[in-house]
């Protein structure tokens, strides 16, 4: 018994709910046989994987879903082993080289070389190339994308690469000019709640309009939070008339509750209480990143108008800081204290023009 | 496909690529020296050492897809000829590994073998064929410091039998030793006349048929580099020519394709910020500004769109604006400057774009 998620994840293009053009386009380069290196780019849930996985399934057919898993083993120059997962079927292949973080060269240039120098032994394939699936693009280092540049030209015909990533910013421009650029934007809302019909369908049983609503209020773009929430949702009541509370993740409340303290009182102790919490978060692999968002995003909710753009500029400030340092609690601790002051310093002003009237 | 098959012959260790599903970038990659579009001052320069076979050490540097790989892999094909290209030149890019190691083992020992007797031409055509080898370092600024230390002696002592040619987009990475050591061309931008003239070219012989507006809108979002723009036009050909019917390539096709932000959309932002001349209800507009700006970037981050390309496609609309004051728009410059650094370091995207129009906002609001 498989997750809803993974159950009714569409398997062909056909099935896919949204984007019908991107589709139709991905669908006839497929069948052109003139089929190009792709960058897929997009926010998350945003059905970026399943779309690469039924092109895979459109190029191939069924034996690209034929999947294991294997470890392989690299050397660096240093001699120093490295262990990276890789998930493969006979024509594709599929790695997240920031597992590996520094190294991640390394496995690109033996990975890539190794697959691009043989060519595809199975003579009924559909494809004389394999694919190279490289996820999470965006944090390659720069070294890294550079060992892609000639190589994706070079073993063009052996091998075509799919680049999947969240932004094409940290993307050096030389990959993206070798690469068709594919954006998978986010479904809206109407767009989503068919998708939650369908799933509902399929699973025998109706989703009401206002949970249907409130669940893609709630997902924000994200399709794979949605059916997720929904088989949860599911699992409580097995009617759905109930009214039901949306159950946000232990972390987000507890992001919540950091906010709340922030508003409610400003002063070194509370600092120490904040930097309890704050570590308990980051103690839980919570990313700092969303941890510092989504407290901004609580605290701005409470705050007069002239405060807002003001926290949300030292949130951004932080948060690079918190990128280029090595201690991520400093730059939390630090927007802390500047929300802080500025809240305070904020009503001093005020009280302070009231004595003056 | 006379064409492809004399090809073909001149490059016979490569695997057999079917001419039909190579990048165009490749086909049309130049032959000669001369084919090489728009570099009037290097080509000529290099012309000259076809005849009295003499050449430098070379730097070739510029911005991406201006020709410098090109034109030496053509110019190196002209001097040697297919038959002794492989033993007369080296080329090394950033997918091989470059550390110091194989500085001194692979390049010193290609660089300190004497030159092979030159074989004949198969093709009957006479090479000059001068007496020394070529190694080409592809994409040199990714080198180390040490690797680029430890080449210093080498180009000196096998300068002889050896000449290297240095390819990069900034001159600054390499180290002073190394760099004056060479003589220096620039490769400068493509002016947009070869560019439409490459391209146009490329579109007959490959019977695609574009009009002006595409071939403008292809020169605009390249801003220069001829490979972008060859790799755009394959894909836009591709995706029109693999719907049914074929259809008209479109300027918004290649705009889709090259990744540009729809300008509707950046209208539509720039507008919330307050950038369009100030009517009536701006001060309504203001009054509940926070949540505006950040309701319009969420909506645009859930289109997927990329964070730096908004910032220059906002960017050029703000400065290029006729009634924005000198001063607002040095504020927004500072905005968008110190943005674009913190995407560089990898900030979050979101809270960048956000704060970007925050800012931006707070500029232009009096």
């Amino acid at each position: 018994m498989s997750l809803w998620v993974d159950k009714h994840r569409p398997r062909v293009l056909d099935d896919l709910h949204y984007h019908a053009g991107l589709s139709a386009r991905l669908r006839a380069l497929a069948a052109s046989g003139d089929f190009p290196h792709m960058l897929f780019y997009g926010p998350s849930g945003a059905g970026k994987k399943t779309r690469i996985a039924c092109t895979l399934r459109e190029l191939f057919g069924k034996g690209a879903e034929k999947l294991k898993i294997d470890q392989r083993v690299f050397m660096t120059p240093a001699r120093r082993k490295l262990d990276v997962n890789v998930v493969q079927s006979n024509y594709h292949i599929e790695i997240t080289p920031s597992e590996v973080g520094n190294y991640d060269r390394v496995v690109i240039q033996e990975l890539l070389k190794e697959i691009a120098q043989t060519q595809q032994v199975d003579l009924s394939a559909k494809q004389r190339f394999k694919v190279v699936i490289i996820n999470e693009a965006d944090s390659l280092s720069r070294d890294a994308q550079a060992a892609l540049r000639r190589t994706m030209e070079k073993y063009m015909s052996n091998m075509r690469i799919i680049l999947c990533t969240n932004s094409t910013s940290k993307l050096i421009a030389p990959i993206k000019s070798r690469c068709l650029l594919v954006r998978v934007a986010a479904p809206t809302t109407e767009e989503m709640i068919d998708v939650l019909r369908h799933v509902g369908r399929k699973e025998g049983f109706d989703v009401p309009d206002k949970i249907a609503h409130e669940i893609t209020e709630d997902a924000n773009g994200n399709m794979r939070k949605a059916v997720l929430v929904l088989e949860a949702l599911k699992m409580q009541s097995t009617d759905l008339d109930k009214p039901l509370t949306i159950a946000k993740p232990d972390w987000e409340t507890y992001c919540h509750k950091v906010g709340d303290m922030i508003i409610q009182e400003q002063s070194p102790a509370r600092v120490m209480e904040v930097r309890a919490k704050l570590y308990e978060l980051l103690s839980h692999c919570i990313p700092p990143t969303i941890v510092l968002k989504t407290i901004a995003e609580r605290v701005v909710q409470q705050v007069d108008e002239s405060l807002k753009a003001e926290i949300m500029h030292w949130a951004a400030i932080y948060e690079v800081r918190m990128r280029i340092g090595n201690k991520k609690i400093y730059h939390l601790e630090a927007w802390v204290v500047k929300v802080m002051s500025l809240y305070k310093h904020l009503f001093y002003d005020i009280n302070m023009t009231d004595f003056d009237d | 496909m006379s064409f492809f098959k004399q090809q073909g012959a001149k490059a016979p260790q490569k695997q057999a690529v079917d001419p039909q599903h190579q990048p165009w970038v490749e086909k049309y990659r130049p032959k000669t020296i001369d084919d090489v579009s728009a570099q009037e001052h290097t080509v000529a320069v290099l012309r000259k050492t076809l005849t009295s076979s003499n050449l430098p050490h070379m730097l070739f540097y510029g911005p991406p897809g201006t020709g410098k790989t090109s034109t030496i892999l053509a110019l190196a094909r002209q001097l040697f000829g297919p038959d002794n290209f492989r033993s007369r030149v080296l080329e090394l890019n950033a997918s091989d590994e470059r550390g110091i190691s194989i500085v001194r083992e692979k390049i010193k020992n290609f660089a300190r073998q004497t030159p092979r007797a030159q074989a004949v031409a198969s093709d009957g055509n006479a090479y000059p064929c001068p007496p020394y080898k070529i190694i080409i370092l592809d994409e040199a600024d990714s080198m180390t410091q040490d690797a680029q230390a430890a080449l210093r002696r080498i180009m000196e002592t096998y300068a002889r039998i050896t000449r290297f040619c240095l390819v990069c987009n900034y001159v600054t990475r390499i180290i002073e030793p190394l760099a004056s050591r060479c003589s220096k061309f620039r490769f400068k931008p493509l002016d947009s006349s070869s560019t439409s003239s490459r391209l146009a070219y490329i579109a007959t012989s490959e019977n695609v048929s574009v009009t002006d507006d595409v071939i403008s809108t292809l020169i605009s979002t390249s801003h220069g580099d001829l490979r972008r723009s060859i790799t755009y036009l394959q894909s836009a050909s591709r995706l029109s020519a693999s719907t049914d019917p074929p259809t008209q390539i479109t300027p918004s096709d290649i705009q889709e394709i090259a990744g540009v932000v729809p300008d509707t959309v950046i209208n539509d932002l720039a507008a919330t910020l307050g950038v369009e001349p100030i009517s009536g209800d701006a001060t309504s507009r203001r009054a509940n500004g926070f949540d505006e700006v950040r309701k319009k970037v969420k909506g645009i981050i859930r289109e997927g769109y990329s964070a730096s390309q908004i910032l220059s496609q906002l960017h050029d609309l703000v400065i290029e604006h006729p009634t924005l004051t000198a001063r607002q728009k040095s504020r927004c410059a500072l905005v968008f400057a110190e943005a674009d650094k913190a995407l560089c370091d990898g900030a979050d995207e979101e809270l960048q774009i956000l704060e970007v129009g925050l800012r931006v906002h707070k500029a232009l609001s009096p």
